[in-house]
């Protein structure tokens, strides 16, 4: 569920029901999927002052939802988005300690690092952090979660002959650090997977080498082919420094899909799907957002507006900021609707809601093999556009021809997640 | 009178040595389907919830710092995750965890009891519990703990921001209106502007208003601190008197503070006599903050109607055996006496107890 949800479509349901959830991940477990994820939203959007209002918005607590949705799947891995900044790593790991314990070994956790004060107003440790130490809090803040799970001996726990706990100890801990100094005691014993999976979406240069060093997914942005492959390549390059190979870091960009019985019927639904997601207010709540300016008597179906950006005030709060040089931004903007004609809404349409598999469930097919077989990702992470219906389609249709292909499991092999992905299993 | 009865769950039991009685599951103590069946055991039973104990800290038998005992149970899972895990696989019985509030974010622990209340459909409470251990705050290493009075203080505040992040969202609050494209009306989105002694929270939250509104908030309180706490904070206050004149004492108590809170009474019950074996291997009598009773589940009855509370929260020596003896036993002796009921009455918590669906404080008049 995020911004590119369609509410407006007749089969929308609700975006908060457990029911929805339930159907998601059994839909995604019918289909063998790899495992469930759940980002994270800390605080409402926002723009100019405002609550933004267009679009589906309202989410549970991830690790609560997925622990209740533990109960009604037996493989699909279960993933969590949690922050670092707004926690602290005993809590979050024993909470992914627990997940793990409850669901057998298919926990996984996104870790993520916002830093921003707005958020920040949420929380009693309120500050917020400062860009530069983002990561250095995120790298902390795993490594003391990974002493932690690391704290107990997989056998520390005999519960025979009078002994429930096997002498040695068992959780001890001692971390002193520039972000954290604690010591003590971890109070769950290790998790059936030794750790969660670890998952990141770092893309800078630095989110590069967190990834390359420590994780074991990365939650890639990189969709397109050739971006694709350029990314694959240099996050792969980076892990024999750390003494690890292309198998340990599995590379899973955010991908969507649209269906239909031939290529023009789903490019007829691909750009109805499009204009759902960027309706006329929408639309110029995109444009205000570069523009940094009140923009609301434009006409959203005419040309851009002759002012130029003012780069002094961001309007937008809440959100990651992908488009981090606004100037360049509406730059490159006036020239495309310029160059195609575009009125402000096409425009947006065009630029902010693509799609990657656009096709018949044949030629779907075969373009996912062929990203994976030309190294531009392991596997993908599907973001549907419709709760809760929205993976049925793929599940469906799609994963039965790649089945067919003998390039995707035709059932669980295995129990935990790290068995699913392929990964080392951790003594 | 029909009594409310609620069932406290803890690894093996409550009695130290529980994990090596007949029939305890130790091997299971960290699996889903342990805690599946009880609470399926619990609801079978008609029982109103159950809660689950938490702490962020190993289990101790000392009050004030780790020991090194071995032949105790020791570790224990997250009791909101706990809870949730459950939730799915039952469809009337309440389910309350317990959380700490002085270490814990007050807008993480709303938003994870909301959305137990969703997953459980409306059957979700909430525990706040006071952590006081210097090992606990070893764990979080942020701040010198402040004394009892001020981590009092500190709670109060907590589950004040925690009732008005569930208040933040009015009910009718999402709109999904095609004609001016608005999901919600950002008017029915409340900032709650919590600043107070501790910290501040700007809200709303990113979590709808729960099923219930309002979930259900217990606390459990020995002196009048924590009796003062619930007065101003919960909707039901679990005590631990001694015999039938405490208990009248207490109540009394309690209901000058607070003439509308519920309070039910705490009991440790071995229904059978395996109480002293377990105290043998332990090697100690049984120590508890509340009263322990032994013997059968008629001779219970008999205690729950002197005594004369409204409910009772019984905490199970021996687990699954003396919660199967609470459900099969004592539950059929009390129906037969009139004083139980023989079916739910309403799918949530709060109808159970006779607390209706409370309005958003945020919401307009109209």
């Amino acid at each position: 569920m995020n911004n590119t949800t369609v509410w407006s479509d007749p089969r929308s349901g609700s975006q908060i029901d457990f029911d929805s959830f339930k159907h998601l991940a059994q839909t995604a477990e019918r289909g063998k999927f790899d495992f469930f994820f759940l980002a994270e939203g800390l605080r409402l959007r926002e723009m100019k002052g405002r609550i933004h209002d267009l679009d589906v918005v309202g989410r549970p607590e991830s690790l609560t939802v997925l622990s209740a949705l533990s109960a009604v799947t037996t493989h699909l891995g279960l993933a969590a988005t949690v922050n670092s900044t707004f926690n602290e790593p005993y809590e979050v790991a024993r909470r992914l300690a627990t997940l793990d314990h409850l669901s057998g070994g298919r926990a996984a956790w996104n870790v993520v690092t916002s830093w921003d004060a707005f958020t920040g107003e949420n929380f009693r440790r309120g500050g917020y952090l400062a860009e530069a130490d983002r990561y250095t809090r995120a790298r902390e803040f795993l490594q003391t979660a990974r002493e932690l799970w690391d704290s107990w001996a997989s056998d520390a726990l005999p519960r025979a002959d009078g002994r429930f706990v096997r002498p040695g100890g068992i959780g001890f801990f001692e971390h002193t650090g520039q972000h954290f100094d604690i010591r003590g005691r971890f109070d769950v014993p290790r998790p059936p997977q030794g750790n969660p999976v670890i998952i990141q979406a770092g893309d800078s240069e630095e989110g590069r080498e967190f990834a390359a060093s420590s994780s074991d997914v990365i939650f890639s942005r990189h969709s397109k082919l050739e971006e694709g492959r350029t990314f694959y390549r240099d996050v792969k390059s980076r892990l024999a420094k750390y003494g690890r190979t292309a198998d340990d870091l599995k590379i899973l960009p955010a991908v969507t899909y649209v269906l239909g019985d031939t290529q023009e019927e789903a490019e007829e639904r691909a750009a109805e799907i499009r204009r759902a997601q960027v309706g006329p207010q929408t639309a110029i709540l995109f444009l205000e957002a570069i523009w940094g300016r009140d923009l609301s008597g434009y006409d959203p179906d005419g040309p851009l507006p002759d002012i130029e950006p003012d780069l002094s005030t961001d309007v937008s709060k809440g959100r990651a900021q992908f488009r981090r040089d606004r100037a360049e931004t509406a730059a490159k903007w006036r020239a495309l609707a310029e160059e195609k004609n575009l009125s402000i809404r096409e425009l947006v349409i065009e630029t902010a809601a693509p799609q990657t598999f656009v096709g018949t469930a044949l030629s779907v097919a075969e373009e996912i093999d062929h990203f994976v077989q030309t190294d531009a990702a392991d596997g993908f992470i599907f973001v549907p556009h419709l709760t809760p219906g929205g993976l049925d389609d793929l599940v469906d249709k799609v994963v039965p021809l790649l089945q067919e292909k003998g390039v995707f499991r035709a059932d669980y092999t295995g129990p935990t997640l790290r068995h699913h992905l392929g990964l080392k299993e951790l003594s | 009178m029909s009594l409310h009865l609620a069932v406290a769950l803890d690894g093996a039991g409550w009695h130290p040595a529980a994990w090596r009685a007949e029939g305890a599951r130790p091997d299971r103590l960290f699996t889903a389907g342990y805690w599946a069946d009880l609470v399926i055991e619990a609801e079978r039973g008609l029982l109103d919830w159950v809660t689950f104990e938490d702490s962020l800290s190993l289990q101790s038998s000392r009050y004030d710092a780790p020991d090194d005992r071995l032949d105790q149970v020791r570790g224990r899972l997250d009791a909101v995750l706990l809870a949730a895990a459950v939730a799915p696989l039952t469809s009337k019985i309440g389910v309350i965890p317990t959380t700490s509030v002085t270490h814990t974010e007050p807008f993480h622990v709303a938003i994870g009891i909301a959305s137990l209340d969703y997953a459980s459909k409306g059957r979700a409470g909430w525990r706040p519990r006071v952590s006081g251990r210097p090992d606990e705050a070893a764990h979080f290493g942020r701040r010198e703990l402040p004394d009892v009075e001020a981590l009092f203080r500190e709670a109060s505040d907590v589950v004040e921001v925690v009732r008005r992040l569930w208040d933040s969202w009015e009910d009718d609050a999402e709109i999904r209106d095609a004609t001016t494209g608005r999901f919600i009306d950002r008017d029915r989105l409340h900032y709650i502007d919590f600043q107070g002694e501790f910290f501040s929270v700007k809200g709303p939250s990113i979590t709808p208003r729960p099923p219930q509104g309002q979930p259900l908030i217990t606390a459990l309180g020995h002196s009048t601190a924590p009796y003062e706490f619930a007065a101003r904070n919960a909707d039901v206050l679990y005590v631990t008197p001694k015999d039938r004149d405490d208990a009248r004492r207490i109540v009394e108590e309690v209901r000058e503070l607070n003439p509308g809170l519920k309070v039910f009474a705490d009991l440790v019950v071995f229904l059978g006599d395996h109480k002293a074996r377990l105290d043998e291997l332990d090697g100690a009598p049984l120590e508890s903050d509340a009263h322990v009773f032994e013997g059968t589940p008629a001779e219970l009855a008999d205690l729950l109607l002197d005594w004369g509370l409204e409910g009772y929260r019984l905490r199970p020596g021996v687990l699954p055996n003396d919660l199967t003896a609470i459900t099969r036993g004592l539950v059929p002796e009390l129906q037969a006496r009139g004083a139980f009921r023989t079916a739910y009455e309403t799918p949530d918590l709060r109808g159970r107890l006779g607390l209706g669906r409370p309005a958003s404080r945020y919401a307009r008049v109209s």
